[in-house]
């Protein structure tokens, strides 16, 4: 029984938290990669642009709770999601047109395309301060739990609860349906096909004529896409702060790295390795031990390896060992 | 003389604002015939191939085909006219599978395209085997062949391949000259700069020999191959 | 007109701006001397701290984005040097707290040796792993209940190991000693790497930094603070006290209070500029010497350096070191003016990213560049707000005082700097990528 109860604690406490969180930096490292192995930089606006896509679906959702409209146990935000897609994509062509595309043309190098996503990242957070202002907002609405903790002890008889919040279980299932979908299309597709030849060789992708300005223009519609679905899933199951997408660019860019940089298939392993990495190093462990060492010798402190506040230093870390001993990632990334 | 189907005509020029690297040189290449530039070090082969293939700026002379000046065209453009290129080096997308290169190189077709690939695949059975696996894991040979495949997706009017050969071991390059000359018999003009003067001079119909960017001498492959002069400086006897 | 008038007036028209600030109150300008000499105190910090990343970046090509933590570095120098010693503090914990470091640090130092030693394989993973929790468990035993003991001793007031009661002015060295160290842990590990995995490396850094600082309450009373940092310069109370000076304030036709502040303030400035003189004279000497041109010649072709016998990555580490060094020397020096150690101020955005737009529109290379670019970009800084602030409300004069538009827009005018910020730093990379003072 205490076996069974250790397990559940464990769910409860690390497995459920970190499957979210890791669908989380997924969706963001899977930004972040693209743009790398298309435009090849690295985007510091990437935080920024999830912080844009969550607003704009945030003042959507507020619109329709005022007109009365829901979407019944699930959160209204997926309604107004599409909104919010929509209107980063506008934002991402926009800027592409106007900032980005004269360096294509001038052939610069990765690290003035790095420079000037950092003034992007100015624009971008202003922007977004400006509209929805510094401070936390909530908009999760709908049925807050799928299982109830109580409801898990009364059914099982044990005396430790599991809970799963819809917004959990909502981020997990899109989480999948997204890779999914994006997987087929890269695949599978024509445009998705030429975006891999144009990210593999961009000299002979011009040759087989692919247009690489179309390539660009696929590229910043699903990053804007993946930003903005990452963005909202956190947002639901955490809150909207401005400065903390800012610096969720830390843990996505860690997990895009650690996955190798232009790997897919890398930003999702990377993204669940640092989650896990982040929650199992800053969990206390003390309930856990608790039930699985015998009665006298449970542990007297937390048990806790690291303080929560240290959480980035659990990203970096990974980092610094997956870039000592394997540059190019844990799936072999590109390298420019 | 009839205009050869494909002519850079007089070429002069060089890359971006640097001192010409051509001068005045002349290369052409008709239906069913195979023809082969050649050289020292240096004398700017593969650069007449670019030139003709638009990727260098010409300041005099002209590039035709069919008939039609292209010599303003971009190399994206010719390709669309009809142009089929090799470059010699990154020619293939290694991280995707062969069959997906060969779709690649048919990107620019609306039609259907499985016919094209049929043939690829009789013309190098061995791409028809290892259709679904990564192109970069492939042998040097194997990966010349998805090359020449790729650019042969597009149905060009003429190819152009810059040293195909270079690289590979002397039995991989003689199959690939097999290939190449299979690929001739279908009438598709064949223009390729290669490294090996005297094997590919046997398959030359024609044959350009340049020195510093000029023409130095030309001819049928066997002309050339019998000139003592030509022989003595570039054959090593 | 020669570049070097053409840059003349520059300097002068930011002087001139920060005159302005002090002289009149039309428009943005706030007509108060006090508002001018803080835009210059902050200023001459930023030109420091423009100097530092110009000498990365500008001098070497290094990509770093870590100034915060450097910065934070600087600020803890003058809590750990110039606060005095807490009482009881060193006998409670510090010989716990100097075994744990200790012990941490030989814990690295065999995970290393094993690296280096033994063949790749499982049995070496295992080692490590062994080594490093084994380690870890020690440490945290050492450490844990020293901790403990300090942060018990007068929690409201003190509660973390006091610092070595040194003269003020001497922290600023150390804060650049601090930096340094830090600077160059970080290199050592992250400089063979390429530019954005270097540029991610210091993001994180820089976050720990400001983690530990955080938390660390036996360091730094983590987010408790630490308020009444000793000074360099007379308190004003004091001076307000003091008849002599009352009567000499009075000779300027200045009450006690505003001649105090001002006196203090330009104490301060005397104190920064000398500083910065020193440091830019130190650059221009580097930036001038064979050491500048090789490491210019490095960044223009590294691979050429290289071929050339050149260890790259030996230079990379000093310019890092230096430049960090000197951003943490600013960043002492910042916390000294302040009067206080805030770690919860400490953002990346204000603390990292506005110094790189200081030295991309100064013109990076060029440390005349940095240290225009570091006033100029304070200065708009501090003026954007009331800048947008007037803008909105000429915009928004048709609407009425009661529109609720106008009362959002007029809140959130001040997040118009950052926005503006992007602008500015877009706008020069697009049409003047070299900066006010381009490189010569």
């Amino acid at each position: 029984m205490d076996f069974l109860n250790a397990i559940v604690a464990l769910t409860n406490f690390v497995m459920i938290p970190a499957v979210a969180y890791g669908s989380q930096l997924a969706l963001g490292a899977l930004g972040v990669t693209l743009i790398y192995s298309i435009l090849r930089f690295s985007n510091f606006a990437h935080g920024d642009t999830m912080a844009f896509g969550t607003m704009i679906t945030i003042l959507v959702t507020w619109a329709f709770q005022s007109w009365g409209i829901g979407f019944g146990p699930l959160p209204t935000a997926l309604l107004a999601l599409p909104f919010g897609i929509m209107a980063t994509m506008a934002l991402m062509l926009v800027t592409d047109r106007t900032v980005y595309r004269f360096y294509r043309a001038q052939k610069a190098k990765p690290v003035v395309f790095v420079m000037v996503s950092l003034g992007v990242m100015f624009m971008m957070n202003g922007l977004v301060r400006f509209i929805i202002g510094p401070g936390d907002q909530r908009f999760t609405d709908g049925e807050r739990f799928i299982i109830k903790a109580r409801a898990f002890k009364e059914m099982t008889g044990l005396s430790e609860g599991l809970a799963i919040k819809t917004t959990q279980g909502i981020t997990v299932v899109t989480a999948i349906v997204v890779v999914a979908l994006l997987f087929w299309f890269l695949n599978k597709t024509r445009t998705g096909k030429s975006m891999r030849a144009y990210s593999d060789n961009e000299d002979l992708a011009l040759l087989s004529g692919i247009n690489p300005e179309r390539v660009v223009m696929y590229t910043w519609l699903i990053v804007a896409t993946l930003a903005t679905i990452a963005g909202v899933l956190y947002g639901l199951d955490k809150s909207f702060k401005p400065f903390t997408y800012f610096q969720l660019l830390l843990p996505i860019f860690a997990a895009a790295i650690v996955g190798g940089l232009g790997s897919p298939q890398g930003a999702i392993a990377g993204g669940f390795i640092i989650a896990f990495s982040e929650v199992t190093i800053t969990y206390a462990w003390k309930k856990v031990l608790g039930y699985l060492m015998p009665e006298n010798m449970g542990p007297d402190g937390l048990v806790q390896l690291l303080s929560t506040d240290y959480k980035f230093a659990v990203s970096f870390a990974i980092l610094i060992i997956v870039l000592l001993f394997k540059p190019t990632g844990l799936f072999k990334g590109k390298s420019v | 003389m009839s205009e050869p189907f494909l002519i850079g005509d007089g070429m002069t020029g060089g890359y971006g604002k640097g001192p010409d690297i051509l001068h005045d040189c002349t290369i052409a290449v008709n239906p069913g015939e195979i023809a082969v530039i050649v050289g020292p070090n240096g004398a700017g082969k593969s650069t007449a191939m670019k030139a003709v293939f638009g990727m260098l700026s010409l300041n005099a002379g002209a590039v035709r085909l069919d008939g039609e000046d292209i010599t303003r065209l971009s190399p994206q453009d010719r390709v669309v006219k009809g142009m089929g290129f090799v470059p010699q080096t990154s020619n293939i997308f290694t991280s995707m599978t062969v069959e997906e290169n060969l779709e690649m190189g048919a990107f620019i077709r609306t039609d259907d395209i499985t016919e094209t690939m049929e043939q690829v695949y009789e013309l190098f059975p061995i791409l028809r085997d290892k259709r679904s696996q990564p192109a970069g894991e492939l042998s040097g040979g194997q990966r010349q062949q998805v090359a020449v495949g790729r650019a042969l997706m597009t149905k060009p009017k003429v190819l152009m391949l810059d040293e195909p050969t270079a690289g590979v071991s002397p039995i991989v390059m003689d199959e690939l000259f097999d290939r190449i000359i299979e690929v001739a018999r279908t009438g598709l003009p064949i223009l390729m700069v290669e490294q090996n003067a005297k094997q590919a001079l046997e398959i030359a119909d024609k044959g350009y020999v340049l020195v510093q960017g000029r023409n130095a001498y030309s001819g049928t492959g066997q002309e050339l191959l019998a000139d003592p002069e030509v022989r003595k400086s570039f054959l090593g006897g | 007109m020669t570049d070097t008038i053409k840059h003349s007036l520059m300097f002068a028209a930011v002087a001139l701006l920060i005159l302005l600030e002090g002289l009149t109150d039309w428009s943005f300008f706030s007509g108060s001397w006090n508002s001018s000499l803080v835009i210059l105190n902050m200023g001459l910090i930023s030109a420091i701290m423009a100097l530092g990343v110009n000498l990365q970046w500008g001098f070497a090509g290094l990509f770093n984005v870590g100034v915060m933590g450097f910065t934070a570095l600087g600020g803890l120098a003058v809590v750990l040097t110039a606060t005095p010693p807490t009482p009881g503090a060193w006998s409670a914990g510090g010989p716990g707290i100097v075994m744990a470091m200790v012990m941490g640090a030989l814990t690295v130092v065999a995970a290393v040796t094993v690296t280096r030693f033994l063949p790749r394989g499982g049995l070496r993973a295992l080692l490590i792993l062994l080594i490093l929790a084994v380690g870890f468990v020690i440490y945290r035993a050492l450490f844990d209940p020293s901790v403990e003991a300090i942060e018990a001793i007068n929690p409201a007031l003190e509660g973390n190991i006091g610092g070595l009661g040194w003269p003020v002015i001497l922290s600023w060295p150390v804060g650049g000693l601090l930096a340094a160290g830090a600077a160059w842990l970080i290199g050592k590990t992250a400089l063979g790497l390429r530019s954005d995995y270097l540029a991610i490396a210091t993001l994180g850094i820089a976050e720990i930094v400001i983690a530990v600082l955080k938390n660390e309450d036996w360091l730094s009373r983590g987010v408790k603070n630490v308020v009444g940092l000793p000074r360099p310069v007379p308190f004003e109370v004091d001076l307000q006290n003091d008849p002599a000076y009352v009567e000499w304030f009075a000779g300027f036709g200045l009450d006690p209070v505003l001649g105090s502040t001002l006196y203090v303030k330009l104490g301060y400035a005397f104190l920064f500029t000398l500083v910065l003189l020193i440091l830019l004279w130190m650059a221009q000497m580097a930036l001038k010497s064979p050491w500048g041109r090789m490491m210019r010649a490095i960044r223009d072709n590294e691979v050429a350096a290289r071929a050339m016998g050149k260890n790259v990555t030996k230079r990379h580490l000093q310019i890092f070191v230096l430049g960090s060094a000197i951003c943490g020397i600013a960043g002492a020096m910042m916390t000294t003016l302040d009067g206080q150690l805030t770690p919860g101020t400490y953002n990346p955005l204000r603390f990292t990213f506005l110094i790189w737009v200081m030295v991309i529109v100064g013109g990076s290379g060029n440390n005349f560049g940095a240290v225009l670019g570091g006033f100029l970009i304070w200065f708009l800084w501090i003026k954007v707000e009331p800048m947008s602030l007037e803008l909105i409300t000429l915009l928004t004069s048709g609407l009425g005082e009661n529109s609720g538009l106008r009362a959002h827009l007029m809140e959130n005018a001040a997040h118009m700097r950052l926005f503006t910020m992007g602008l500015i730093l877009l706008l020069v990379l697009r049409f003047s990528p070299r900066g006010l003072i381009p490189e010569k």
